[in-house]
């Protein structure tokens, strides 16, 4: 570090002059700020279609700002229990398809044969968009709740399993020599080789899978119905409550972030320091 | 067997016993987009117990194919290649390789690196005997201080010296060498040569190894393999290289016969087997 010279000293400096907070909180903020202000100035005729900031503020405070946990009985219910329904969907569905993506993932990476059975299979599959799936699965399972887990499943699993098998196939060929010549036993070569090697790109596919989730859980819900942020927001629009469904997009937009953010920092904790890239 | 002309492979005087290591009568041809390559072409050669060989020869004449084959990471096409009479067919640790590039596992410890090893190979000592092992064979490398270190915070020698450790806490019977100063700097280069010749003396294994450097083959080796060029590579010549041991370097630099055969190898290898591009 110390000999970095010129460039870290000129950081240092400048990180002096200029804190953290200010250099990364106060750009954002601005932004957002000159965004409200736009939004404000267009929104703000008698007859604009949408509703300004300030309009969604009023419209939404009480109670759905400040009290996020009401329950009036039915669908009828504030935003922290809608997203957690949706979060409680993507939890069951997420971790069967980190599960099965995993396991299938490392026995598509270690075997060429599976690789080449179902690889194929797998590009195919995955790019079929999450709510292609909904109606298979609506016809399949009969209840709205389940099929809307399956298609957070189908939806994460494709990412998992591919980046989990390219994570197994690019065990470092030294690796596996010296698996070889110590004659590892399968679980031994599973935990001391394989799994340290092939960690980050599980993580970097559930981070890609979880975020997927998200995307495939609002959309599932809006048709499937029921307590959840995605069928709040349809439920909204059919009401014409149109600050409800801006407050919601906020909601979703933060709660995805979280996700991935959450991944990610599992991942910092689990990957070996030395799989850092 | 009745193909090897071992005649021509005189050995060392103080070493007696069996054949222990034998390279019989082996090719290794390659499939190739362009057909069929020969890299190496009826190889023949007896090893004997103890004995420290080493191989030099042109980049690409094939020499880590076939100490791959002596290790079993690959297969003669014709001829087989025997250890004590036993063929060897796969990698196993009777045969361990010290690689080039070290090949340790970034995640363990230099402990961890080298008890794996023991770990799997004597699954049913007893643990305090296992850590025991590791813990004696990381000090005879000089690494005791270092065991909790991950690789990423050992120099390229220290990194190499786990990886002997590695290899030689498992009391293989041959010991393989592929290269494996080649990444060091030079006074850690001969800092190394001089531990491996210790252990070497101390353990009585069986050494083969690959190197690119005159000097050092003939500060360590008995024997000095030295290999024509691809394709259909063979063993040109084998020198003995008679310097009494324990061995010491400055003093065999001064013997005469250090430039002997130090310009016997060069004009082997610079002369009659020049490679094309040199
Ligand atoms: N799997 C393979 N398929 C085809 N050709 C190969 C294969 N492995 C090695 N070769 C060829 O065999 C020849 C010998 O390779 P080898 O690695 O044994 O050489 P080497 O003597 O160890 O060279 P160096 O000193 O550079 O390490 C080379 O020409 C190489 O291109
Ligand atoms: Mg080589």
């Amino acid at each position: 570090m110390t000999v970095l010279g010129s460039r870290s000293k000129k950081s240092s400096k400048l990180g002096k002059a200029m804190p953290a907070v200010t250099k990364y909180v106060v750009p954002p903020l601005v932004a957002i700020a000159v965004i409200l202000v736009i939004w404000q100035l267009i929104f703000s005729g008698p007859d604009a279609n949408l509703p300004g900031p300030i309009t969604v503020l009023q419209e939404t405070w009480d109670p759905l700002i400040i009290d996020p946990f009401f329950d009036y009985g039915g669908t009828n219910k504030g935003l922290g229990l809608q997203i957690l329904a949706s979060l409680g969907r993507v939890a069951i569905g997420f971790s069967l398809a980190a599960i099965v993506g995993i396991a299938l993932g490392i026995l598509v990476g270690i075997s060429p044969f599976v690789y080449r059975a179902l690889d194929p299979l797998f590009q195919v599959l995955r790019t079929v968009p999450p709510l292609a799936w909904l109606p298979l699965s609506l016809a399949a399972l009969q209840q709205s709740d389940p099929s809307a887990i399956f298609v957070i499943f189908i939806t994460a699993i494709w990412p998992i399993i591919i980046n989990t098998t390219v994570g197994v196939q690019q065990i470092p060929q030294d690796y596996r020599n010296v698996a070889k010549v110590l004659r590892l036993s399968g679980p031994k070569f599973f935990w001391k080789i394989l799994l340290p090697s092939a960690v980050p790109y599980i993580f970097t596919g559930l981070r890609i899978g979880i975020g997927l989730s998200w995307l495939a859980i609002v959309a599932a819900e809006m048709l499937t119905g029921g307590v959840g942020i995605g069928f709040f927001i349809w439920d909204a629009y059919n009401s014409s409550r149109l600050s409800e469904i801006i407050l919601a997009l906020v909601y979703v937009g933060i709660v995805g972030l979280i996700l991935d953010r959450l991944v990610a920092f599992v991942a910092s904790k689990v990957v070996p320091e030395e799989q850092k890239g | 067997m009745q193909t090897l002309n071992t005649t021509a492979l005189k050995r060392p005087e103080v070493l007696n016993g069996d054949p222990f290591l034998v390279i019989d009568n082996v090719s290794k041809i390659y499939p190739t987009p362009t057909g069929p390559y020969t890299v190496l072409d009826g190889i023949n050669l007896t090893v004997y117990e103890g004995e420290f060989i080493c191989l030099i020869g042109h980049s690409g004449c094939g020499k880590s194919t076939l100490l791959d084959m002596v290790s079993g990471f690959r297969k003669p096409s014709e001829g087989e290649v025997r250890l004590q009479t036993k063929r060897i067919t796969e990698p196993g640790p009777d045969r361990m390789v010290v690689f080039q590039n070290y090949s340790l596992l970034p995640w363990l410890s230099a402990f961890e690196n080298v008890y794996l090893g023991i770990d799997s190979v004597y699954p049913n000592k007893p643990k305090a005997e296992k850590v025991a092992i590791a813990n004696e064979h990381l000090a005879m490398v000089g690494l005791a201080d270092a065991a909790n270190k991950r690789p990423r915070e050992l120099s390229g020698g220290m990194k190499q010296r786990v990886s002997i450790a590695r290899a030689l806490a498992l009391r293989p019977k041959v010991l393989v060498l592929d290269e494996p100063f080649g990444a060091l700097d030079p006074i850690t280069r001969e800092e190394l040569q001089e531990e491996l010749l210790k252990i070497w003396s101390d353990h009585q294994v069986t050494v083969l190894m690959i190197t690119h450097d005159i000097d050092e083959a003939l500060f360590l080796a008995d024997r000095l393999v030295m290999m024509t060029n691809g394709p259909a590579a063979n063993i040109g010549e084998i020198m003995n290289i008679p310097f009494p041991r324990p061995r010491n370097r400055a003093r065999i630099m001064e013997d005469p016969e250090y430039y002997n055969l130090r310009n016997q190898a060069l004009d082997f290898l610079y002369r009659r087997f020049a490679h094309a591009d040199e």
